[in-house]
């Protein structure tokens, strides 16, 4: 060390020094890092146009509607007192994903189904209205999923999710 | 190696500029005076050939640079622009899209030129190492060059890759939302991969620098697998190495060029010609054929994060390879059981290829999950066991009884 003229330890001058250049240099380095990373989220632009609201009046019983929300499609699905009544019969214990069809619609309207129509596997858009389930199907790497869009066969692991939305009234909701 | 430069200054300018910057001779001794093993074959060629695929791919790279259009409205529109009315443009880009798979074909043979020869084994580690990050490096500059048409391959393979970041536990989709810029693949992730397949390739450049360094320190194995004894073992770089390295890159261009001109859509998909729609995935996507090994050990697992871990697996144990493989024995020539196991390990590769293709279900699952397990049993068991229990054949004491064992007994002169 730089301290050989004393007989103690004692930190000198160019100890100093060295901790202090290093510690200003962490300090500026590591702070400026995180502009560098940040720049990569999602902008002001892509957040913005975070939401969206969609008239739900005219999709008849039965029918796939498919919106586009944050670049992603959104399915609106209509579904059929037959459809309820076979959702109702099927207990969600072993499925991989487990989850009531209850807890993925808002109370007062069951028969309507918003889920994001992204695969949870590696994100390609599952077909309506196809697969054992009559549900989805997803042609990428076969994923199954049922008319709640639940999981039910194939590689991915979790249900087609469920966007944050809200009833504006009885004919808009509110996506986002 | 070390040692004295044979380099004379010819010229008063020479003289001067060894004084201020020795590079003349640096070049001299790293390719000119360098010992070569004098019986080096034609897979050895295979390393010119790469320095020559990556600068026309940067030549090529940085024309198509000055009239495409990074921006998701007009990039699809600006390719077809590149094709139909820049001056060439069709030339340019086949040469450019054609290239990469002729890159990979050349880094592809390269590698198992090593696997063949033990070219990774003691003292040639960081050597090895330092090329694997090459291999990793372009295959991130090719995905990220395949997006930039803005087909539905480029937009549909990209967003299943990017998906694979998602298998990290907790953190995924945070990652998967930094790297898209956007809630899906978007404009901004045009945009970065864009500036990022631009600059890759100089960082390619690099390492392939440090690449050439580390063989300049250890030299170049041989079909022998043993390094030369002397002089008599050894010829110089030029011109023994560099006619060969010439000719062999010029046969490559041949073959290289016979299908820019006359298949050039031969590698390519038909789905890339359709513009990218984000709300229709493509019936069968499938990435770029060099690609598919890797595409199938993802597949054949039926979980998302072991599907991912293995796909990253099936290139880390070709990281540790030095390790893993316990025989002291380089060349395959001299290890009967190994040169066997290398024939089967190939078919595996190339046959993981095929089944990339294949839609995934019935047999084909089954086929690649039986073909990646034997991947990595041949990195995890075979090899550190083969060392254990196989009799090599008796080395030649030199590269030139090597030779001569090979050749001794046919006239020497025809
Ligand atoms: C390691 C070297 C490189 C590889 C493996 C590579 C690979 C690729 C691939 C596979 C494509 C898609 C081709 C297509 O289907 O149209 C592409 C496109 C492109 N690359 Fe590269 N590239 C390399 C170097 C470069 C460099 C250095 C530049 C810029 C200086 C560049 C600029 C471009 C441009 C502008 C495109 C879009 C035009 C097009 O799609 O043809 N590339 N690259
Ligand atoms: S992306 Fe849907 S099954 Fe793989």
């Amino acid at each position: 060390m730089a301290t050989t003229t004393h007989d103690t330890p004692e930190p000198s001058r160019r100890d100093f020094l060295t901790i202090a250049t290093i510690a200003t240099g962490a300090v500026g380095v590591g702070s400026l890092a995180w502009p560098f990373i940040d720049q990569m989220e999602p902008d002001a632009s892509a957040l913005a146009l975070s939401s969206i609201e969609v008239d739900i009046s005219q999709i008849q019983p039965g029918q796939i509607v498919t919106v586009k929300w944050r670049g992603k499609p959104v399915f609106i699905r209509n579904r059929t007192d037959k459809e309820m009544a076979e959702l109702k019969n099927t207990p969600p214990g072993d499925m991989k994903d487990p989850q009531p069809d209850s807890a993925r619609v808002k109370k007062g309207h069951e028969n309507l189904l918003v889920v994001v129509g992204v695969c949870t596997h590696l994100g390609c858009i599952p077909l309506g209205h196809s697969g054992s389930f009559d549900g989805w199907f997803c042609p990428c790497h076969g994923s199954v999923y049922d008319a709640s869009g639940r999981i039910r066969k194939g590689p991915a692991p979790l249900n087609l999710a469920v966007p944050e939305y809200a009833f504006l009234n009885d004919k808009t909701i509110k996506i986002g | 190696m070390s040692g004295h430069s044979t380099y004379v200054p010819g010229t008063a300018f020479e003289r001067w500029l060894e004084k201020r910057l020795p590079i003349i001779s640096l070049v001299h001794d790293s390719f000119v005076s360098f010992p070569t093993p004098k019986n080096l074959n034609y897979f050895w060629t295979f390393g010119a050939i790469l320095s020559a695929m990556l600068g026309w791919q940067i030549l090529t790279g940085m024309v198509l640079a000055m009239h495409y259009a990074a921006n998701d409205a007009v990039a699809f529109a600006s390719v077809e622009h590149i094709m139909r009315d820049v001056n060439y443009g069709w030339l340019l880009r086949y040469g450019h899209a054609n290239g990469a798979s002729f890159f990979f074909i050349a880094v592809y043979i390269h590698i198992f030129r090593g696997l063949y020869f033990g070219s990774y084994k003691e003292p040639r580690e960081v050597l090895w190492i330092l090329g694997m990050i090459i291999f990793l490096l372009m295959m991130a500059t090719g995905f990220m060059g395949y997006v930039l048409p803005w087909g539905q391959m480029s937009f549909w393979g990209a967003t299943v890759i990017t998906n694979l970041f998602s298998a990290i536990p907790l953190v995924g989709s945070s990652i998967v939302t930094w790297l898209w810029g956007g809630f899906s693949v978007g404009d901004p992730t045009l945009n970065r991969f864009f500036s990022l397949h631009y600059l890759l390739p100089f960082m390619i450049a690099g390492v392939v620098i440090l690449h050439v360094w580390a063989l300049h320190v250890v030299g170049q194995n041989n079909p022998a697998g043993i390094e030369p004894k002397s002089t008599e073992d050894t010829v110089p770089f030029t011109p023994y190495a560099t006619s060969k390295d010439v000719f062999a890159t010029v046969v490559f261009f041949v073959i290289f060029a016979w299908f820019i001109f006359y298949v050039p859509n031969y590698t390519g998909d038909p789905d890339n010609y359709i513009e990218a729609n984000p709300l229709a995935t493509p019936a069968h996507i499938e990435p770029e054929w060099y690609f598919l090994p890797f595409y199938a050990i993802l597949r054949s697992i039926p979980d998302k994060l072991g599907g991912v871990l293995c796909m990253f697996g099936a290139i880390a144990v070709l990281f540790v390879l030095p390790w893993l493989d316990t025989s002291k024995v380089r060349s395959a020539t001299y290890r009967p059981l190994y040169r066997q196991f290398f024939w089967i390990l190939v078919i595996v590769s190339v046959g993981l290829g095929w089944l990339g293709a294949q839609p995934p279900e019935g047999g084909y699952v089954i086929a690649s999950r039986l073909f990646t397990a034997y991947y990595f049993i041949h990195f995890l068991v075979i090899l550190p066991l083969l060392g254990l229990i196989e009799t090599p054949k008796p080395l030649p004491t030199s590269i030139s009884e090597a030779v001569l064992a090979k050749n001794g007994h046919q006239p020497a002169h025809t």
